[in-house]
């Protein structure tokens, strides 16, 4: 793609905003409309457009697939762990109004921290799946 | 009962039989998948159609407004949306990993390929 | 509620949802119909931005983030980059389409009769509405201070549901990896065999 002048000097303006408008999902997800699964489908498609426009093998070395495999398990039991962090706390799985002294405000905080539980794995996993699938002959 | 009100239910149905159709006379791989997300997007219009409420807004609650849709469907599409392009993904690895293994993502070759491997 | 405006509104919506709805069949259509898978894959991409519209006007914006999201970005680059792998042509089937053909219509007869019974579009009366919509609706802010109703359906009232799906979604991916890479390092010792 090092023809294209257009599409690398928008993509390159574009790139920063998508990143930002995906943690903007991510944090915004329960006033708004948003939340993990679309932040983490933003997020992926940032990198995923960086590496169709520039260069695939320097994404790859910006996010090499140990540490991509291993951030998606991150996300996975950070979900599992807030189930577990509700059991010890005194509650059932996942009940999340163990969180905190107020069951709304515990309701709150556990929505949030799952999101980001998801967004991590939803992103980690589109990253996977593109890195797999691209540049392979 | 009114025609119109039915039409979207009649489209998901017509957009499921077209993809059940691609899946099962079409003969490359991909296309098939093609067929299969087109089945997929025919079962969330489904859902979403039972959701809606004329005189609704999104359910993002806020006092200018008294009715809402129904939040329900919306959540189980939301996740099934996500999680059909992971199965798809899977679906795209495997016919990638079949090209790579016979030589070929047609559907008659593979079966003729397989044929001629049982009696050498 | 307001018969009068309760119409109107009615009116509007269905008739943009119908307009849009044209679209989409006749894009999904083409999609499946060309021989060029690259033209398949694009149009795939236009299908799903025109789905994400419907989704708006049928008032699930959450639903249409993310369709505009994953079906329009994220789907198309991947069947792009299988297609690369793939090759791009579709050669003509040798089997007869007509056992298929009959086969769907008769489905799709059936299923059409299924929908005598269906309730109107947006009839407020559907049992969809009066089981627990209500209660999502009516709850959610004072139980967990989120005025997206989806958000908090999605992570508290269904919980387990969505840690599910992500578990789904997890070991998709690492099955990916598993195909892709397994393939190439199965590869690598068949040439190491070869060369003993």
């Amino acid at each position: 793609m090092k023809d294209y002048l257009v599409l690398r000097v928008v993509s390159k303006l574009l790139i920063p905003f998508i990143l930002l408008f995906g943690f903007y999902v991510q944090m915004h997800g329960d006033y708004g409309p948003g939340g993990g699964f679309q932040a983490g489908v933003i997020i992926a498609s940032a990198l995923i457009l960086y590496a169709i426009i520039f260069n695939i093998g320097i994404a790859r070395k910006a996010a090499p697939m140990w540490i991509i495999t291993s951030i998606s398990c991150v996300g996975l039991l950070l979900y599992v762990g807030v189930g577990i962090a509700t059991m010890i706390a005194g509650g059932q799985f996942l009940e999340y109004g163990f969180l905190s002294t107020n069951s709304a405000s515990g309701n709150h905080t556990g929505i949030l921290i799952i999101e980001i539980g998801v967004g991590i794995t939803v992103s980690a996993v589109m990253l996977m799946i593109f890195f797999s699938l691209a540049g392979r002959r | 009962m009114d025609i119109l009100e039915q039409l979207n239910y009649w489209a998901a149905i017509s957009l499921a039989m077209v993809g059940l159709f691609t899946i099962m006379s079409r003969g490359h791989l991909i296309k098939k998948l093609i067929g299969l997300s087109l089945f997929q997007t025919s079962v969330f219009l489904l859902f979403i159609t039972i959701g809606k409420l004329s005189g609704g807004t999104a359910p993002i609650i806020s006092k200018d407004f008294l009715y809402y849709s129904n939040p329900l469907p919306h959540v189980l599409i939301l996740t099934a949306i996500v999680v059909s392009i992971a199965t798809l993904a899977v679906g795209l690895a495997l016919s990638v990993a079949i090209k790579r293994t016979y030589g070929t993502g047609e559907d008659d070759e593979l079966e003729d390929l397989d044929r001629n491997e049982g009696e050498p | 509620m307001d018969q009068k405006k309760y119409k109107g509104e009615k009116k509007i919506d269905l008739y943009i949802n119908i307009i849009i709805l044209i679209f989409v069949l006749l894009t999904g259509i083409a999609a499946v119909w060309l021989r060029n898978l690259v033209a398949s894959a694009m149009l795939l991409g236009i299908y799903s931005l025109l789905m994400a519209t419907l989704w708006v006007v049928l008032d699930a914006v959450d639903v249409a983030f993310t369709e505009a999201a994953v079906g329009a970005g994220i789907t198309t680059a991947l069947l792009l980059f299988s297609i690369w792998l793939t090759g791009k042509h579709e050669k003509k089937s040798t089997k007869k389409p007509w056992l298929p053909l009959i086969g769907v219509i008769a489905t799709g007869g059936l299923l059409i009769f299924g929908t005598i019974g269906m309730p109107d579009f947006g009839d407020p009366n559907a049992p969809a509405h009066l089981h627990v919509a209500p209660y999502y609706l009516q709850y959610s802010v004072s139980q967990t201070t989120s005025p997206n109703v989806v958000t908090a359906v999605l992570a508290s009232y269904r919980g387990f549901d969505t840690l599910g799906e992500v578990t789904v979604i997890f070991t998709a991916g690492i099955g990916v990896l598993a195909l892709l890479t397994g393939l190439r390092r199965r590869r690598r010792s068949q040439k190491l065999e070869i060369k003993k």
